[in-house]
């Protein structure tokens, strides 16, 4: 799976992200690092913050596209 | 409920701190379990490790009970923590440390060793590793 399919999906759900980037740490397209910045995350705890984030990849993470997935959420206060 | 949800349950449940990883803390099959691992021993926390590789329903019914789809989770005092980025995050602010005095007081360095306990039958129940 390329970053950029990647960075689309979370683009789709975090239409006001100020910060959002998608890393693939082995070079193997199935090992990823994101990073998002949203104020949909503005008073959600760690935990809720990376479902929604496991929400918006729910499709590539079912199917096994993406093996291991690292992410990094802030809010926006 | 299914037996080996119930199972699982009893085991967040009664365990002061529960991490859901892959493989054992003797033999770590997954990096990220490795560094949810690392993150509590460096807390100094009570840790009982469940393998969830023996039986691929081990991850099924967790995550059902969960909500969290991934490997590893980390539950302390029955609430589910996170994943390995948010333990590992908790850790570097010092919340997890709050947490774990929060939840089993603030003599929870002491209060136990690393173990292992399985979830499916044909193992031993019960296993110290350290």
């Amino acid at each position: 799976m390329a970053v950029d399919r990647l960075e689309l999906l979370l683009r789709q759900a975090f239409p006001d992200a100020t910060e959002l980037s998608a890393l693939d740490r082995t070079g193997t397209g199935d090992h990823f690092q994101v990073v998002v910045t949203s104020g949909r995350f503005d008073g959600l705890s760690l935990i809720d913050q990376h479902k929604l984030v496991y929400e918006a990849l729910a499709g590539p993470l079912e199917d096994g596209t993406i093996h291991e997935l690292r992410i990094r959420t802030r809010g926006t206060q | 409920m299914s037996e080996l949800r119930d199972r699982i349950k009893s085991v967040i449940d009664s365990e002061p701190v529960v991490l859901f990883m892959k493989g054992t803390p003797d033999f770590i099959a997954c990096g990220n379990s490795a560094r949810a691992l690392e993150a509590l021993r460096a807390a100094g926390a009570p840790t009982t490790a469940v393998d969830i590789l023996p039986d691929p329903r081990i991850r099924e019914e967790l995550s059902a009970l969960s909500g969290w789809p991934t490997i590893p989770q980390v539950f302390v005092g029955g609430e589910l923590i996170g994943g390995a980025d948010i333990t590992e995050e908790l850790y570097e602010t010092g919340e997890l440390e709050q947490k774990l005095e929060e939840k089993l007081g603030a003599g929870y360095r002491v209060s136990g060793r690393e173990r292992v306990v399985d979830v499916v039958e044909g193992q031993s129940p019960f296993r110290i590793v350290s």
